[in-house]
């Protein structure tokens, strides 16, 4: 398992990637034709994104520190203002910039 | 589930033009997320022919994000293996995708309907639904926006790509916190979707489990097993 598969490492991943994926995009549709989907299983899934995200970003929060906190303070009060994932994104990363310049974290 | 399910979907000229205008109102969206994506590959230092590829076979930029996130510096058959499941589990969400899709374009035979179906998107499919609910049934539509919005797809992620080249030092600019910055944002669409007591719980327990696996296991489990267990406790959470 930790042999390492050298120049071809990169291109083995992607293609384990696409392969547990395009199941995902069809495998819905194909057992729908045979069994339908409960509510539970449906909720569950629902609910996937948002886990996936906190579970992303909150320790990389913890890890990064006052800059990425500053720039995703920024990032999100820009989309409540108005909703526009550019000025979104340019305002976080410029704000995560200017704190690190800053000296903070 | 559609009073017109069994309705055969049916293929028309216009219906390729209408796909790939349908396309432009999600496309600045797209686009910003693409760009998001290929300035991260660029900053973690991804070779052209690898950011293509990736976009072109994974094409999920959620999934991508996590993954270049925790891209092992030295590829071995556990790094492939984790990698894998962090795409399945990131885009587990598009078994629901494609339970929907059922519904309309069930009645079309297999060899029409499943390989266009590597190219459905978050965007794409709200955009296949809701012309569906307004009675559409050209199934040349769905199949020319989502060609559509893979074309914008390549073409916003190889800009991303270039610019994230042209900088010598991403953490001075913040490029290195691109994917928390776009992942944060996504939560608030999320939130005014499907808020309420039980999400707060679903998010709490993500948050939570991953913090914990983190301190306690190290490496990327933590993503994992927050996600898992969020979403686990969101659907099993009690009405509220």
């Amino acid at each position: 398992m930790n042999a390492d598969l050298g120049v071809y490492g990169t291109y083995i991943a992607i293609a384990a990637m696409a392969a547990a994926t395009y199941p995902m995009r069809v495998g819905g549709y194909w057992l729908m034709a045979h069994v339908p989907l409960t509510p539970r299983v449906r909720r569950i899934l629902e609910a996937l994104p948002g886990a996936v995200i906190v579970a992303t970003v909150l320790p990389i929060l913890a890890r990064e520190g006052a800059p990425a906190a500053i720039g995703i303070a920024a990032a999100l009060i820009s989309t409540l203002i108005r909703r526009n994932d550019f000025v979104a994104l340019i305002a976080g990363v410029a704000a995560a910039a200017v704190a690190r310049y800053a000296g903070l974290g | 589930m559609n009073p017109q399910s069994s309705e055969k979907p049916y293929w028309s000229r216009d219906g390729l033009l209408l796909g790939a205008r349908l396309a432009l109102p999600v496309a600045p969206g797209f686009i910003a997320f693409g760009l998001a994506v290929g300035a991260t590959a660029a900053s973690k230092g991804f070779s052209f022919a690898a950011m293509f590829l990736m976009n072109l076979f994974v094409y999920a930029g959620a999934s991508q994000m996590v993954a270049m996130e925790i891209w092992p510096a030295k590829m071995t058959l556990a790094g492939v293996v984790s990698l894998a499941l962090i795409a399945a589990t990131v885009n587990a969400r598009m078994l629901l995708m494609g339970a929907s899709l059922r519904t309309w374009l069930g009645p079309l035979p297999w060899w029409q309907t499943y390989p266009i179906q590597h190219l459905v998107t978050d965007p794409g499919w709200l955009i296949a639904m809701r012309y569906r609910a307004e009675g559409g049934n050209d199934f040349a539509m769905f199949f020319a926006n989502c060609v559509a919005l893979c074309l914008i797809w390549m073409s916003a992620t190889t800009a991303g790509y270039l610019l994230g080249s042209l900088v010598t030092n991403p953490r001075a600019i913040g490029l290195d916190l691109v994917m928390p910055i776009f992942f944060a944002v996504m939560l608030i669409p999320l939130w005014r979707a499907g808020g309420g007591k039980r999400r707060a719980i679903g998010w709490l327990v993500a948050g939570g489990v991953a913090f914990a696996v983190q301190y306690l296991v190290g490496g990327w489990w933590f993503i994992m097993a927050g996600a898992v267990a969020g979403a686990l406790a969101e659907g099993f959470a009690d009405e509220c």
